[in-house]
């Protein structure tokens, strides 16, 4: 260790993986559908795609999580984002790229993908 | 690229209840489903709630799983981390809410007056990973101390916190840095005291087990401060998880470059050895401890001179206890007055108890000075099983005294214990009920010093003997009014003349139990009564002959065929043969026998 700088160096990289450990309810979590109606339809990938962005991203406020049926499970692979204060919007019939598309525009960027939205699908 | 953390307590209670046999279950099960590049399995240091061991939390949902077994963990892979359903029957009972869902160990009762400052990296990172050191700050504090501030700095820092040792004794840790410093010599020594002998006590090998490098840091700080490039930790060998750790964080930091030559390129040199201690409890009082270092026996030699002009070698040299050094860099990263806002006017900051005795949530809590017993007890504590009544705490161990009822709403802090002639101590805090005698307590702290006791000097070594055989002719209800005021002149003596620590605090817990349940002394040598129930001799087992049916079921079970009477009819106990074991009480369906 020659400076300071080469510890903070460590320390940024080390941080985006960490990042999953902290306790706040200041996160917005992402939240993906994996009962096993959900595994069937492929909600893995969509789940795996999502975690990896998040940390290359370095979101330090988001985590990813999975939950059990959802209840709709024709609409599969489901992706819920809870954001703290604000209504929970669904999205449905995911894929991985549609899954990035969400968390660049929706997670980074604060616009809901209208399109891809359970309102939008059911009608 | 982890999606998913699986934090496995790699304490010493969780890893004698089982922690080894988990972690292999687990890197199969995720092996087997698949989940291997997803889901990262991570050991790490004690969370303080060893009585709910192993713990397992799953993040980043922070589910809090205790007491689980092997047979659990396919359930957790396969529901929790493949499909995302929490395993309820295994959530610890306090994280449940009444809606069905969980809520963050931080919001129970347990966790929520807690305050982790010493603490806060137990059970949070991996203690074997030094990045995982570094990615919650770590190494920081020094490479600032290194590069921005000079030693004075420091040291006017350590002294504007407030920190006063957690070893015991409070001693103004900035003062003491700064008598090292002011002391001129070729060579000086930086010695870590984790000896921890209090018997009650664990928050030292935890913070070793669960944060080792923290300790690392905050040596070289001291370094750094009072001018010296060498360290030893004094850590005792019946602790094999923290010395292993420490010995991989030794290795880890000497690799990057954070202990040796030239730290941060400032030319500043540190280097930190282990020494491996038997275990005795003297070898905890620091001039014992120095000897011991320097491969002598480890007993104690009269100061002054004092370690800071004369110590380890010769030279002098700054001891401080695990805890004290866990608070340094939080000082230097947040400043001395964030340290200084938490705590009461004398006692700044926060510190670390080991709970335990007659109290529902047993383990490690860290608190900010000031908090009062009560709250320890009945909230952080959960109270005291059975429905029974709070009699008193013991703090400081086999050197402190106890804390009755009267003084429950004491704010804890080292001159409040002092005030009513108990110690802060390294922390144990025992909690009695009405069942404990106190006669009977103070014979058992009695019984470690008299084992503990050095035997270099005579009032200590006979001294506390004496003490121990007057205890005991007490609770063997052969004392006289008389003994109880000899026991106090004796306790008087020994505390006067004794050399070392040890033997100069060894009469207080018989000198606070005297002063506040004089009258269960009384008791014993008047009434001949052990008002609590624990001094076999002064019992006496009998049936009531109304009650007795005559089932013939004591009879059986008495393992000295003590009882004997016929079918249906009156059974009787015959008092030369009872040996008091209580198994006839515990059988009686009737309830025909007592204790009195
Ligand atoms: C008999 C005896 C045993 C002691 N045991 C310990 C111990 O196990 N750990 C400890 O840190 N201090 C212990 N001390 C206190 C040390 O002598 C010393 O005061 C302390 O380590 C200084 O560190 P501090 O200023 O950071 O508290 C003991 C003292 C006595 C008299
Ligand atoms: S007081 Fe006790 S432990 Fe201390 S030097 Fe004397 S005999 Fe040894
Ligand atoms: S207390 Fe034990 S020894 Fe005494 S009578 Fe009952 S069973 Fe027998
Ligand atoms: S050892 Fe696991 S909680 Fe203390």
């Amino acid at each position: 260790m020659k400076s300071l700088e080469e510890l903070r160096a460590i320390r940024a990289n080390m941080q985006a993986q960490m990042g999953l450990r902290k306790e706040d309810g200041n996160q917005t979590r992402i939240v993906v559908g994996m009962a096993t109606c959900g595994i069937a339809s492929g909600a893995r990938p969509v789940l795996v795609a999502l975690s990896d962005a998040v940390q290359e991203k370095g979101l330090k406020n988001v985590t990813v999580t999975q939950t059990g049926c959802i209840g709709l499970c024709k609409y599969e692979p489901i992706v819920e984002v809870i954001e703290p204060g604000k209504e929970k919007v669904t999205y449905v019939k995911m894929t991985p790229e549609k899954a990035l598309e969400v968390l660049e525009k929706h997670i980074i960027r604060g616009q809901i993908v209208k399109e891809y939205t359970i309102s939008e699908m059911i009608g | 690229m982890y999606r998913s953390h699986v934090l496995v307590c790699g304490g010493t209670g969780c890893t004698s209840s089982g922690t080894p046999k988990i972690l292999e279950c687990l890197n199969e099960e995720i092996n087997k489903a698949g989940l291997k590049n997803e889901v990262a399995v991570v050991q790490t240091g004690c969370h303080g709630l060893c009585a709910l061991g192993p713990i397992v939390i799953v993040y980043p949902e922070a589910t809090f799983y205790s007491m689980v077994k092997p047979e659990d963990v396919p359930e957790i892979v396969n529901e929790h981390l493949l499909k995302g359903r929490i395993v309820q029957r295994l959530v610890y009972d306090e994280t449940k809410t009444e809606e069905g869902t969980v809520t963050s160990i931080n919001e129970t009762a347990f966790y929520k007056k807690q305050h982790r400052v010493a603490l806060r990296n137990c059970g949070v990172i991996n203690p074997e990973n030094i990045d995982e050191y570094i990615a919650t700050g770590g190494y920081e504090a020094l490479g600032r101390v290194l590069t921005e501030y000079t030693p004075d700095q420091v040291i006017q820092m350590i002294t504007d916190s407030g920190l006063r040792g957690r070893g015991g004794g409070g001693f103004p840790t900035g003062l003491k840095w700064k008598l090292a410093r002011a002391n001129e010599a070729d060579q000086k020594y930086v010695c870590c005291n984790a000896d921890e002998g209090d018997p009650g006590a664990f928050m030292d090998r935890s913070i070793l087990e669960g944060d080792p490098h923290v300790v690392l840091e905050a040596m070289a700080i001291a370094g750094y401060a009072i001018g010296a490039n060498q360290g030893y930790i004094y850590v005792r060998a019946e602790y094999p998880i923290a010395v292993k750790r420490l010995s991989i964080a030794i290795e880890q930091a000497r690799e990057y470059g954070l202990l040796g030559k030239n730290i941060f390129g400032t030319g500043f040199d540190f280097d930190i050895e282990l020494r491996l201690g038997a275990g005795a409890f003297v070898c905890g009082e620091e001039t014992a401890l120095m000897t011991s270092i320097e491969g002598n026996r480890g007993e104690p030699r009269p100061r002054p001179p004092f370690p800071a002009q004369k110590g380890l070698f010769g030279k002098p040299t700054l001891l401080n206890n695990v805890e004290t050094y866990a608070n340094i860099p939080q000082i230097i990263l947040n400043g001395p007055e964030w340290f200084a806002s938490m705590g009461t006017e004398k006692s700044k900051g926060t510190k670390v108890f080991a709970l335990g005795g007659k109290i529902n949530n047993t383990g490690l809590v860290e608190i900010p000075m000031g908090t009062t017993l009560r709250e320890v007890v009945e909230e952080i504590g959960g109270g005291i099983p059975n429905g029974k009544k709070f009699k008193a705490a013991q703090t400081g161990g086999p050197s402190g005294g106890c804390i009755p009822a009267e003084h429950f709403d004491i704010p804890i802090d080292y001159d409040n214990l002092i005030s009513i002639g108990s110690m802060m101590g390294s922390g144990g805090l025992i909690v009695m009920d009405e069942d404990n005698c106190m006669v009977d307590i103070a014979k058992f702290f009695l019984e470690f010093t008299v084992d503990e006791s050095c035997g270099k000097c005579t009032p200590c070594r006979i001294g506390t003997k004496r003490l121990h055989e007057m205890l005991d002719k007490i609770t063997q209800g052969q004392g006289t009014l008389e003994d109880i005021d000899k026991l106090e002149e004796l306790c008087y003596y020994i505390k006067e003349n004794s050399l070392c620590g040890l033997g100069q605090s060894a009469p207080n817990p018989v000198l606070s139990t005297i002063k506040y349940f004089r009258d269960e002394y009384v008791s014993h040598v008047v009434d001949k009564k052990c008002p609590a129930g624990v001094c076999k001799a002064l019992l006496s087992y009998v049936i009531d002959p109304e009650l007795c049916k005559g089932c013939t079921l004591c009879a059986r079970i008495c393992p000295n065929n003590a009882i004997s009477g016929k079918v249906k009819e009156a059974h009787s106990i015959d008092q030369s043969k009872c040996v008091k074991c209580g198994a006839c009480i515990e059988k009686c369906r009737f309830g025909a026998i007592s204790k009195r």
